[in-house]
């Protein structure tokens, strides 16, 4: 295959140099010519006119200079926005977890929310360990977050010696592959007067100044709870996690998101391992992994709904909002809030705010832009109307 | 552990351009080096590749449509 690339490039080549075509094929097309040169058996005047053929359609499909791309990605993205649903809530295979799908989630991913309402992650694990159910559910366990609520054989309130009662039960810590060590070492850690005894545990209200009868029943059933509630495992973030199998391996998929402490762990599979949270890929991975995932994520969630978008208008929204260095958003707080013309930005949304603060500072308009030339009613700089007349003064 | 952020499948592969490069690059465009998009030095790639403020990085992305693009980003404070 390398040595038909290498044929088809030299035919390129040689096309450029003796005819001055200008050919700058994109690598796909490079491959698409190789499979077509194997699989047509073509002679060399064949190729040579098929590559002659494909400049003349290439040519033909390039957006031409001065198109307005980026209303029509808005048009391509917004059509087809008005056709999905609402609200369609649960994960596509994993019914137990939420997942915001659908035109919210769409919204989520162009306005570059900071806390989304349902961060998930994808767990993966690394060559050795994607079949060791053992291992998957250890490490499962490890991540999830489990409270004392989880292990519980019995707990009793002791109103007489103002106590509270934890029994453990040995079969579902052992089921939960926790280590008791640190169960008791997170219960020490959280109840200085707690006393552990085995599976017994027994955590007394710490004695306040106040004897009042009521005020200590209340408090014993506020420690109860706290002691119901004591994580016992679990990494910062993550709640529920629910261990799948696919065909070829085992997949965690989590509620919640840490992507950084996730990677950081023994055993994971650090390629494919992601999260659907956008800025926290922009954080730990960068801003080019930030806008591959908004890529990502939006196709995802467009093609969930059977909504077909040609994906080079997802690209440029990704483009554009991490053009910058940082995740931005679509609107008055990102792209379109940092626009440099007084009026394109009054146009937008709070007109008024937007001339006021511009006539305290001074602010000029350089008039470049599509929106202030429709305002003031010239040309716009778009299509034919960007090109204009120069003057050779030379021949003057 | 400490894992190499740049083995994800999310993470494009990033080059320090060498002058020589840039100029060579750069002669015929009809655009300056600051309208080139940004990436932060605090980015943790730059990081990663050890590259300053000032200095340009060659991008080559996995493109769905084009099997393989090259971008450029200069690096900003």
């Amino acid at each position: 295959m390398d040595d038909i690339e290498i044929k088809v490039r030299e035919t390129i080549n040689q096309l450029n140099e003796e005819e001055n075509l200008n050919i700058d094929f994109p690598e796909s097309y490079i491959e698409d010519l190789s499979k077509a040169y194997i699989a047509n058996d073509l002679t060399d005047d064949e190729l040579q006119k098929l590559i002659r053929k494909l400049k003349q359609a290439y040519d033909r499909a390039h957006v031409e200079a001065g198109e307005a791309v980026g209303t029509v990605a808005a048009q391509s993205v917004g059509e087809p926005g008005t056709q999905m649903t609402m609200r369609t809530f649960h994960y596509a295979g994993v019914t137990e977890l939420n997942v915001t799908l659908g035109l919210p989630r769409l919204i989520e991913i162009v306005d570059a929310r900071k806390d989304i309402a349902t961060p998930t992650m994808d767990i993966y694990f690394d060559e050795d360990r994607r079949n060791d159910e053992e291992f998957v559910r250890t490490l499962a366990n490890k991540i999830g977050k489990s409270t004392i609520n989880d292990v519980l054989l019995d707990f009793n309130l002791n109103y007489g010696t103002q106590e509270v009662e934890a029994i453990l039960d040995s079969k579902k810590i052992e089921e939960k592959r926790l280590e008791r060590d640190e169960i008791n070492a997170a219960i020490s850690k959280a109840f200085k007067k707690a006393e552990i005894n085995g599976d017994r545990i027994i955590v007394p209200v710490s004695k306040s100044d106040k004897s009042d009868s009521k005020f200590e029943i209340r408090e014993l059933r506020l420690l109860a709870d706290k002691v119901r509630d004591l994580q016992i495992s679990g990494i910062k973030g993550i709640g529920k996690v629910i261990i799948r199998r696919d065909d070829v391996e085992w997949i965690i998929h989590t509620e919640g998101s840490n992507l950084k402490e996730i990677l950081d762990m023994e055993g994971i599979d650090h390629v494919r391992t992601t999260t659907n949270n956008i800025h926290e890929i922009g954080e730990v991975l960068g801003i080019e992994a930030a806008r591959q995932s908004i890529i990502n994520e939006a196709q995802n969630t467009l093609s969930e709904q059977g909504l077909s978008v040609d994906v080079r208008h997802i690209m440029l929204v990704a483009d554009i909002m991490t053009s910058e260095g940082i995740v931005k958003s679509i609107g008055r707080h990102g792209i379109s809030g940092e626009k440099s013309s007084v009026l394109a930005r009054a146009a937008f949304e709070e007109t008024g705010k937007h001339l006021l603060h511009a006539s305290i500072r001074g602010e000029v308009d350089d008039l470049t832009g599509i929106i202030e030339n429709i305002i003031i009613g010239q040309p716009i700089p778009l299509g034919t109307g960007s090109v204009g007349v120069k003057m050779d003064y030379k021949k003057e | 552990m400490k894992i190499d952020i740049q083995d994800h499948m999310l993470v494009p592969k990033h080059e320090i351009m060498t002058e020589e490069e840039i100029s060579d690059e750069f002669s015929d465009v009809d655009y300056e080096f600051k309208d080139l998009p940004k990436i932060k030095s605090h980015d943790p790639v730059v990081k990663a590749i050890g590259a300053e403020p000032g200095n340009v990085l060659r991008i080559t992305r996995e493109s769905q449509t084009a099997g393989e693009f090259v971008t450029y980003r200069i690096v900003e404070d």
